[in-house]
């Protein structure tokens, strides 16, 4: 199987300082990666750079066949629309009602008739189970419906692949499980996705592998089952155990 | 009690029906809808170049944004008054012969826009970078981002400040006097050229000030006291329904 994304040797330096040292990281299609590692491990900068929000110092990406870790700044945009993300702080357009805020981009960018729009807005809320929030603006909705309108949001772009940067750390603890539910039910249908995380449960229930970052690189991936058995290195043996103390 | 004389000086001093005389004639009436006009023509210049400086300052090349500072270095560095009798006197040496009403709303909108960027920019930049990232990550242009997701929330930012500069304006607009502009000062100065009546003339004058920008000071509070009670709903921003284009 091709995979769906192909990072190799990725490096990133912001003023000099290199945060990523030479990255590998492979997607393929239907797969849930979770991203573990301890902050400052370069995993949300690893993600910003997927998506092309911070340019790479050196490497290749390889998505959907075609390379685009070099794509010109007049094309990034287009790269973008294939690759959904949701931020750690939700980040909704203030200005506008959940509908709005779902449906303003493939209006705007990929010209959908503005009903039609509104239509696939309303079903995407039924999948994030918030169809009585079409109308409610941000500030007037919790941070976990917040996190669920802005998953609704990605989607709407039908991209072939999703980016969960941090998506539950800014959030009440009691709202955490309706975030990590629709992410889970996500993955289950199919969703090609990589999450950064810190949850080590969503982990265990929801990933297919899983990728240990420290210091810029990878240092460890298994397959779900294997990364969460004994035999892992000490680094990350201490990690889980600092993780789940 | 005071002498025969002083008590004739004081009347002559002040004639109460001459000032209503004034108020009511259709000289003062015409001249305060000068007054009127030529402030809202010169915000509205304003506001037109503010935007455009303010957006031009956000600019990634250096060159709009050296441009933009030469601009706000020239409109602020030299006084208003020194600009609208430029614009009258210099500018029909260059064959550009336009009449006072003109020259006075491109003076003052031209330095009003000047400190219009500043108000804009403030705005602009007070929406999070967060929402532009987001917007960026849905692969909307930049262009695109500014108009549909940064300028309707820096619109409602600005609404107070730019209420102040339009009160600002009207006062500003007795300067157009000096080129022959029809407005409040001049028709008081030029009544009381006939009759040397000039605490009545300025008086009347005095009061068409005050009655304007009561008028305005009130509408800005009541726009400002709407917009706090509503703070879900963005009220300059998109209505629900209204991204159709």
């Amino acid at each position: 199987m091709t995979p769906l994304l192909d990072a190799a040797g990725i490096w990133k330096s912001f003023h000099g300082q290199a945060v990523l040292h030479g990255v590998d990281l492979t997607v393929y299609p239907g797969q849930c990666l979770v991203l573990l590692g301890p902050s400052g491990s370069g995993k949300s900068t690893l993600l910003r750079c997927l998506n092309l929000l911070e340019p790479v110092s050196s490497g290749s990406i390889i998505f959907e066949g075609a390379e685009i870790a070099d794509t010109p700044r007049k094309q990034i945009a287009r790269v973008r629309q294939r690759i959904g993300m949701v931020f750690q702080n939700f980040e909704l357009f203030a200005h506008m009602s959940a509908l709005d805020n779902i449906a303003l981009a493939p209006i705007r960018v990929k010209n959908v008739p503005p009903a039609r729009a509104r239509e696939q807005a309303r079903a995407l809320l039924d999948r994030v189970h918030l169809p009585e929030k079409a109308d409610s603006f941000p500030d007037e909705l919790s941070g976990g419906q917040q996190q669920r309108v802005a998953i609704a949001r990605a989607l709407a772009m039908e991209p072939s692949l999703m980016l969960f940067d941090e998506p539950t750390s800014a959030l009440d603890p009691e709202m955490v499980g309706e975030v990590l539910a629709v992410m889970q039910e996500l993955a289950e249908t199919g969703m090609t996705s990589i999450v950064v995380t810190h949850e080590i449960g969503f982990a265990r229930r929801a990933a297919d592998e899983v990728v240990f970052m420290d210091a810029g690189v990878v240092a460890h991936r298994a397959s779900t089952a294997q990364f969460f058995s004994d035999q892992v290195p000490e680094r990350v043996g201490r990690f889980l155990n600092h993780m789940m103390a | 009690m005071a002498p025969a004389g002083g008590e004739f000086r004081v009347l002559s001093l002040f004639k109460p029906t001459l000032l209503l005389d004034y108020l009511f004639s259709s000289a003062f009436a015409f001249a305060a809808l000068n007054t009127l006009w030529i402030s809202l023509a010169s915000l509205a210049v304003g506001g037109v170049v503010g935007l455009i400086l303010a957006v031009g300052q956000e600019a990634p090349s250096r060159i709009i944004r050296r441009a933009v500072l030469a601009y706000l270095w020239l409109f602020r560095g030299t006084p208003v008054l020194l600009q609208l009798v430029f614009a009258f006197n210099v500018l029909p040496a260059f064959g550009v012969v336009l009449p006072g009403y003109a020259c006075a709303v491109l003076a003052l909108g031209l330095n009003e826009g000047a400190y219009m960027a500043e108000i804009m920019r403030s705005g602009i930049r007070a929406v999070g970078r967060g929402q532009r990232v987001a917007a960026r990550a849905l692969g909307l242009e930049e262009a695109q981002i500014m108009r549909w997701i940064v300028l309707p929330q820096a619109l409602r930012i600005i609404i107070p400040p730019i209420g102040n500069q339009f009160i600002g304006m009207l006062k500003l607009s007795a300067l157009v006097s000096v080129i022959g502009v029809q407005e409040l000062l001049l028709t008081a100065d030029q009544t009381a050229a006939a009759n040397f009546r000039y605490f009545e003339t300025l008086s009347a004058a005095g009061l068409y000030y005050l009655a304007l920008t009561t008028l305005f000071m009130a509408g800005q509070t009541l726009l400002e006291k709407h917009l706090a009670r509503r703070p879900g709903r963005r009220a300059v921003a998109l209505p629900a329904g209204s991204i159709v284009r």
